[in-house]
């Protein structure tokens, strides 16, 4: 089969004329970094079964959460980071489960 | 600043051929196990995986108890009694061949990851005296602790042991590689596999695997009836990407499967229906023996299988009187009564007798091992637990001590479902084996979750180990054989096909998924009708024929999420040709035709295969594979003979 696939940058849009640059936030932000103690060492980007992170372009900087929707939630990323504190699991709000002191039950 | 498009190079299209004797598709805890054991055997292996080896799978980031150990030095009962049982309580429809090899191999296998460094027992000595642990051997328990055939295991430190043990056997791991098809000699479905095709899942490059033997270890289907755009990686217990990629691929080369008429009512997960698995208040599983309490601090009692209220905590752990053991465990949902062990009275009985909501889980009145060992090994050992759920809410002020964890659901579901919400859980259908764990396809091996009624992680271990070396065997005096041009030609065609529309006017991933399920619920939900299944197959055929020429992926990652959901596409078309096949209901199948009276008598499997389009059953006893013991003796004299010369 002839290859037409080219590059990327190509295929990316049929035209980019009158498009606008505007994110959207997801619906949760499964992987919280924290870029002061983040060393760019893609420990997380690799142990992802999901790949969900990316390195980042500039080099040491923090990964790019890419597709964050995709996340299992099962914090293998945290587990592999070298440095305590530069990422975080977060469940969405909607998976937060309450719990309460007994003493206040009656 | 330049604004990149992709990170990595890309490859689209190019090609890379790979050889070996021993091809393992899937790198989760039954492809490594498959993988380790058939390189033991001396073969060469390859072992593809579409995540990260070290931690993928459903077992990857963690394990808190193994089942089914039967022959560890304190159970009390044999595989023999407990694979009947397995068998018996299910009414037959279970995998008494696979279950065998689970309670039979299963502890040798824990054996195996204690040498390869998991932690199996307490060697730290932090759980001394406990009620749940034999002294001499540091062997913890859980459930029936006078049984003791299930052990709590520290299985966050399994998969990373594994994969050490591959590297260290020389097994060569291709990571983020999805395999796409299975390749057949000279080209048609039916014939013998002779490798596999596969893309990866950042470069978008293109494999060519070239094996004397194949080993299917890949997950079970889902997202067929769950499926939330918003939040995907939420939609089911299992991983994100674990979608049954293994049941379509060897649908389309002519593998036999059974029991894909099954389907349970949704339990599990569904962005935003329940909450994250062990982390709401529950007695089941992971929590199994915590105390329940209602809001006004008023405990909700334990009762016996005879109902028959517990009143001391030791005995939530025993057998009933006259009953020698019972099982619980990942599909043990509803067991019959000769197998019912210990359970709180049910909700609505408490309710009726004026217990008020929300139930809670209440841990500060356990002893002191009980409560440790469910919150801090348990709830930090079981698959997404150590970080989402003891991290966290330690850090966030959880006192097991002071602190109830609200109940939102009946049990351990934590969720309320619609009638039309269906899973493949409980022991859902899949590829049918035989007593070499081969499948009907010559040099196509079977194990884990690829297996009909398969479940948890000491099944995935032991069939994959067992399914190693049997691949090996067969392996050792096999050729390999040169794929067919035209087959792998139409595999790139297939695969890459939706790179070449345009993202303006396409259809994605993700809207492709929501609109499978929602024809599997609208036409395949609890109640079959036959005819609203044709009119099912008729909409998933215009997925097939039109729908999915005119999707779009924008980068390879994106792509492998597109062949995902067409791999849905098609394990959804097993399932409705299965249901139209079964024509009456079935209670251990939780199949429900409309208008039919439920199944007397011993039931029959129904097997499904198809060959150029054209479909064909066949029915089947349920105890096909015959004497257990016998007949696995007779399959593995060497494995046998070895271990009595250890012995």
């Amino acid at each position: 089969m002839k290859s037409t696939i080219k590059n990327m940058s190509a295929k990316k849009r049929d035209s980019d004329e009158g498009w606008f640059n505007i994110a959207e936030m997801p619906a949760a932000n499964p992987v919280i970094i924290n870029s002061e103690k983040c060393t760019g060492c893609n420990s997380c980007v690799n142990i992802c079964q999901v790949d969900l992170l990316v390195p980042n372009v500039v080099k040491g900087a923090p990964p790019v959460v890419m597709f964050p929707g995709e996340c299992w939630y099962c914090g293998c990323c945290v587990v592999e980071c070298p440095v305590e504190g530069a990422i975080k699991l977060r469940h969405p709000l909607i998976n937060r489960a309450y719990w309460i002191a007994k003493e206040k039950l009656k | 600043m330049a604004i990149r498009d992709w990170p990595y190079q890309l490859e689209w299209e190019k090609e890379e051929t790979i050889e070996t004797d021993v091809l393992v598709l899937g790198g989760g805890i039954a492809g490594c196990m498959a993988a380790i054991a058939a390189a033991q055997s001396g073969q060469k292996v390859i072992l593809v995986e579409k995540g990260a080896t070290k931690r993928s799978g459903a077992g990857g980031s963690g394990c808190d108890h193994w089942e089914s150990a039967a022959t560890n030095p304190c159970s009390k009962i044999t595989p023999e009694e407990l694979t009947v049982a397995m068998l018996d309580d299910n009414d037959g429809f279970n995998n008494g061949i696979s279950h065998y090899i689970e309670c039979r191999e299963g502890y040798d296998r824990l054996l195996d990851i204690e040498k390869m460094g998991g932690k199996i027992r307490d060697t730290g000595d932090e759980f001394k005296g406990a009620a749940f642990r034999d002294e001499k051997t540091r062997l913890l328990f859980a459930y029936d602790y006078l049984n003791r055939y299930t052990l709590r295991v520290w299985g966050t430190t399994f998969k990373p042991a594994m994969y050490n043990e591959l590297k260290r056997l020389g097994v060569k791991i291709i990571d983020r590689v999805m395999v796409t098809s299975l390749l057949t000699r000279s080209g048609p479905a039916g014939n013998r596999i002779i490798g596999a095709t596969g893309i990866h899942s950042r470069t978008g490059r293109f494999y060519i695997f070239k094996a004397k033997a194949s080993i299917m270890c890949m997950s079970r289907p889902s997202r067929i009836w769950l499926f939330s755009a918003s939040l995907p990686g939420l939609c089911e217990f299992r991983p994100t990407q674990c979608v049954g990629d293994g049941h379509a691929m060897g649908w389309r080369a002519g593998a036999e499967f059974t029991m894909m008429e099954k389907s349970v009512g949704a339990e599990f997960s569904a962005s935003g229906r329940s909450y994250p698995p062990y982390g709401a208040g529950n007695n089941h599983n992971t929590w199994y023996g915590a105390t329940l309490i209602d809001s006004t601090g008023r405990e909700i009692p334990y009762a016996d299988r005879d109902g028959n209220i517990i009143d001391n905590i030791s005995g939530r752990f025993k057998p009933s009187s006259g009953q020698k053991f019972f099982l619980k465990g990942g599909s043990v949902d509803n067991p019959k009564y000769q197998y019912r062990g210990p359970e709180t009275l049910p909700f609505s009985e408490m309710i009726a007798k004026g217990y008020k909501l929300p139930f809670y889980t209440d841990l500060s009145g356990l002893p002191e091992s009980e409560r440790r060992v469910i919150w801090g090994m348990m709830v930090g050992e079981e698959g997404k637990t150590k970080i989402p759920v003891y991290k966290n809410y330690t850090e966030a002020g959880f006192d097991p001590e002071k602190h109830v964890l609200q109940c939102y659901g009946t049990g351990w579901t934590s969720a309320q479902f619609l009638p039309d919400e269906r899973q493949l859980f409980g022991l859902p259908g899949g590829f049918l084996n035989d007593w070499d764990l081969s499948t009907n396809l010559e040099g196509l091996f079977v194990a884990g979750d690829s297996l009909y009624a398969s479940n948890c992680y000491g099944h995935a271990a032991a069939t994959g180990h067992y399914a190693g070396r049997h691949a090996a065997e067969y392996s050792s005096d096999r050729e390999k054989m040169e794929p067919d041009k035209k087959q792998v030609m139409a595999e790139k065609e297939r695969i890459y096909s939706p790179v070449h529309n345009k993202p303006s006017t396409s259809i994605g991933w993700k809207e492709l998924n929501m609109g499978i399920s929602k024809i599997m619920k609208n036409y395949c939900g609890e109640v079959k009708h036959d005819e609203l299944l044709k009119i099912g197959l008729e909409q998933l055929a215009e997925y097939e024929n039109k729908i999915k020429s005119e999707t779009y992926a924008h980068n390879p990652h994106e792509l492998v999420r597109l062949l995902e959901v067409f791999d849905i596409l098609t394990v959804s078309e097993i399932i409705i040709h299965s249901c139209l096949r079964r024509k009456t209901s079935s209670k251990p199948l939780c199949f429900i035709k409309y208008n039919s009276p439920e199944e007397s008598g011993t039931g029959k499997l129904i097997t499904i295969r198809q060959e150029d389009n054209i479909i064909t059953t066949r029915e089947l006893n349920v105890d096909f594979f015959g004497d257990l013991s016998e007949n696995y003796e007779k399959h593995n004299k060497k494995y046998v003979s070895e271990k009595k010369g250890f012995g």
